[in-house]
């Protein structure tokens, strides 16, 4: 048993010495050696690791193949290595997407770290960043110089199991992780000194860069009368004693819950356990929140078609618009399946 | 008129047959304190306890914190319209027992609140693991309807701090630092030159353990309100607020204002501190944009040129936070934001639920759901099984052997917005 991490390297045709744009259309193969750029990286992991092989494909047959990505795959996972690298692509289109294919391959199949390096604009950037370390580099190959070494140490303190610095430290592209850590001075210290540069107009700057929000398009109005319509709640109620620990704050999960019960209300105990906002008056009467008797009235005069016979329910409090979008997905397909035409979603 | 605050170093705490300070060592009469508190009849039991820094206590589910001390010369005592009869806060002397808190534990309704962990890991996360803490334990009687609850609870607790700062009237203070009291007029004759700073502090204003209170009332049912930083430091704002652990503004840190003490200790010299806006964060889209438009109203009409915004609570108070910061700076006055972050686990999620470019001067104190691990503890006060309903907490949050997997949400004054602590976020 060697202590040595193991790296399989992805390059294209190129990088990979087969050849230009006339050898773009080959297909992937592998070899138990380091070629071009794997072999200066090679050498500068040292005795710390060791290419064990490169993977090559050529960028047209990559991006013309849907399959290629799963064959390549198939090829490093033969290796066993701890580590992947790709290009560097700099500014190359297709090749920045052959990276970022891999990378994101190599991330999600089999859960070890990947490394690649890019120019910033490539658009392949976006991608692959938050599963991959980019190593930022400039727009051509005569960037490999300054690549090879940076991605060769990030390689070493990932293989070795050490925190990376921070981005600007390390030179790659931020992934958009918040990490939380001590500062040295107390946030109101900090504040006041920002405040201070401001109206100074000295050079500052912001520790949270304003989001991107999304913005989702509504969907075409439905005919009221004939529409099954469902009910989805991010307030936090759930039957009494929460059987399924929905958490008051930051929800890693939702539930549904049949709505047939609440129609009797001598039967149903129904709570809400978030934790943003007062539950006394949702605890007195849930329709407060998931309003099934308006809806039922609206059934029964037939100005709706149908009330969807399970609601769902999560708590908006604190929770991540990562989780939140998950929940959404998974929630929107199963009433889409289930003939569910429209849906009310209750906030607090 | 200026106010002083007196303040005596509190080293170590022990219960006695006498409450006192000695030579720096607080004495408690349990007894008194107990039977004071149980004057309240929607009060069951209390139980009373100590925890200094470096044991290996853990406090949960934490509701309230309070500094104890003392009026010893001015118009009213206590927490005015709220323990004490009305009166002026804001001048005068207030002595305090500098290094001891009250903290107030108890469970309300579903959702629990709040950890303080005296060591180690946890300890970090938490300003008051440094406190001499005279833990406050409340059950009320069976029955009592969470309104009245949350109300027995806040009175015990500031009753408690107020029955042991009175311990310090006649102590000779350690050290006394003096807070000015002029008027706006005043201060920019004296100081034409410096840039006018407005301070613009977001409460909470949502209903049951999201409440705050201003000279007792309820801020649900204020307008932006201009006050003097020293009525701010001084008894005027007492909370009512639960939730989340990690960013509430206990009332400690109202009377310890950090925003507050940081601009003090720049004005005159690089700024001039023109004073507080207090403004609270609604629940609904007109109470909103009624509080921000006021608020950006207050800071223009005291003259302002740049704003300190400090937000409580995360979630639709966002809205509030970047709403007041757009509307300044359309005013021209520069601003700054002081939010945590709701990241989630892995920090790849949009931090805020809502922005505007125009924020573009941001202090975080960190992702409120950045996750920890703390050890078991020797001792628990309270109820370690409520870690699972603290906001922050989980199914399967506390282990077999004690130890607890939480995140920042359940850890009292992890993330404060007000900056008490020293808790940020980078991106990587």
């Amino acid at each position: 048993m060697s202590d040595k991490f193991k790296v399989v390297y992805y390059l294209n045709q190129f990088f990979g010495q087969i050849g230009g744009e006339d050898k773009a259309g080959i297909e992937p193969f592998s070899k138990d050696e380091a070629i071009g750029p794997a072999g200066g990286f090679d050498n500068l992991i040292g005795d710390k690791g060791e290419v064990v092989a490169t993977v090559i494909c050529g960028d047209n047959y990559f991006n013309e193949n849907t399959d290629a990505v799963n064959t390549v795959l198939d090829m490093i996972k033969e290796y066993n290595p701890d580590l992947v690298i790709a290009g560097p692509a700099f500014n190359a289109g297709r090749y920045g997407v052959a990276c970022a294919e891999v990378s994101k391959a190599v991330a999600d199949e089999l859960n070890i770290a990947v490394i690649t390096a890019m120019y910033h604009e490539n658009p392949a950037v976006d991608s692959c960043k938050k599963v991959a370390y980019i190593v930022e580099t400039s727009d051509s190959a005569a960037g490999m110089r300054d690549a090879l070494p940076r991605m060769a140490v990030i390689a070493k303190k990932l293989a070795a199991d050490e925190p990376l610095g921070l981005p600007e430290e390390e030179g790659y592209i931020p992934q958009g992780r918040r990490v939380t850590l001590f500062s040295d001075k107390k946030g109101s210290t900090r504040a006041v000194e920002m405040l201070l540069a401001r109206l100074n107009d000295e050079e500052f700057e912001t520790e949270l860069p304003m989001p991107d929000f999304d913005f989702v398009d509504p969907a075409d109005p439905v005919d009221l009368s004939e529409a099954t319509i469902a009910l989805v709640t991010t307030g936090g109620v759930v039957p009494k004693g929460n059987p399924d620990r929905i958490e008051s704050a930051s929800a890693s999960k939702y539930r549904s819950y049949s709505a047939k019960d609440l129609h009797d209300f001598e039967q149903v105990d129904f709570i809400t356990i978030h934790g943003g906002y007062d539950p006394v008056y949702v605890n007195e009467d849930y329709n407060r929140v998931i309003p099934f008797d308006i809806l039922k009235q609206k059934e029964d005069k037939e100005i709706i078609g149908k009330v969807y016979e399970k609601f769902y329910t999560t708590t908006g409090t604190g929770t991540a618009v990562g989780n939140a979008e998950e929940f959404g997905k998974e929630i929107g397909k199963e009433l889409s399946e289930n003939g569910v035409d429209a849906v009310i979603l209750t906030s607090t | 008129m200026k106010l002083k605050f007196g303040k005596i170093n509190i080293k170590d705490i022990q219960f006695g047959q006498e409450t006192n300070v000695k030579n720096g060592l607080l004495t408690v009469n349990k007894k008194e304190l107990i039977s004071l508190l149980q004057e309240d009849d929607r009060i069951k039991e209390i139980k009373v306890d100590i925890a200094r820094p470096g044991e290996k206590v853990r406090i949960i589910p934490v509701k309230d914190v309070i500094e104890p001390r003392v009026k010893i010369e001015g118009d009213a005592q206590g927490f005015p319209g709220v323990t004490n009869k009305m009166g002026k806060v804001g001048y005068g002397q207030t002595n305090i027992l500098k290094g001891a808190a009250v903290v107030t534990i108890g469970s309300i309704v579903g959702f629990q609140e709040g950890i303080i962990d005296m060591w180690g890991e946890g300890a970090k996360y938490t300003p008051f693991s440094k406190k001499y803490n005279l833990v406050v334990d409340i059950t009320p009687v069976d029955g009592l309807q969470e309104h009245d609850h949350e109300e027995a609870v806040r009175l015990a607790g500031l009753k408690s701090s107020l029955y042991v700062g009175e311990a310090g009237r006649d102590v000779e203070a350690d050290e006394v630092v003096v807070f000015e009291n002029e008027s706006i007029a005043e201060k920019i004759e004296k100081y034409p030159d410096l840039p006018r700073v407005v301070y613009l502090e977001m409460i909470i204003a949502q209903g049951l353990l999201h409440d705050v209170y201003i000279y007792g009332v309820d801020a649900k049912k204020t307008l932006p309100t201009a006050m003097n930083p020293n009525e701010v430091i001084d008894g005027a704002l007492v909370s009512g607020n639960c939730v989340a652990a990690c960013d509430k503004i206990t009332t400690y840190q109202h009377q310890n204002n950090s925003v507050i003490m940081d601009l003090y200790d720049k004005h005159g010299k690089e700024i001039n501190f023109l004073g507080v806006v207090i403004t609270p964060e609604t629940t609904t889209f007109e109470g909103k944009i009624r509080s921000c438009n006021h608020a950006t109203n207050l800071a223009k009409l005291m003259g302002a040129e740049g704003v300190i915004i400090s937000e409580e609570g995360y979630g639709n108070p966002d809205s509030d936070l970047v709403q007041n910061c757009k509307l300044l700076e359309e005013e021209g006055i520069k601003t700054v934001l002081i939010t945590d972050e709701c990241a989630g686990r892995d920090g790849l999620s949009q931090s805020l639920a809502d922005a505007v470019p125009e924020a573009k001067a941001v202090v975080t104190t960190g992702n409120v759901s950045h996750l920890i691990k703390i050890p078991p503890a020797d001792k628990v006060l309270g109820n370690p099984e409520a870690v699972a309903n603290v906001a922050g907490g989980f199914d399967g949050s506390l282990a077999e052997d004690g130890s607890i997997s939480c995140e920042l949400n359940a850890i009292i004054g992890a993330t404060a917005e007000i900056g008490y602590h020293n808790v940020t976020t980078k991106m990587y």
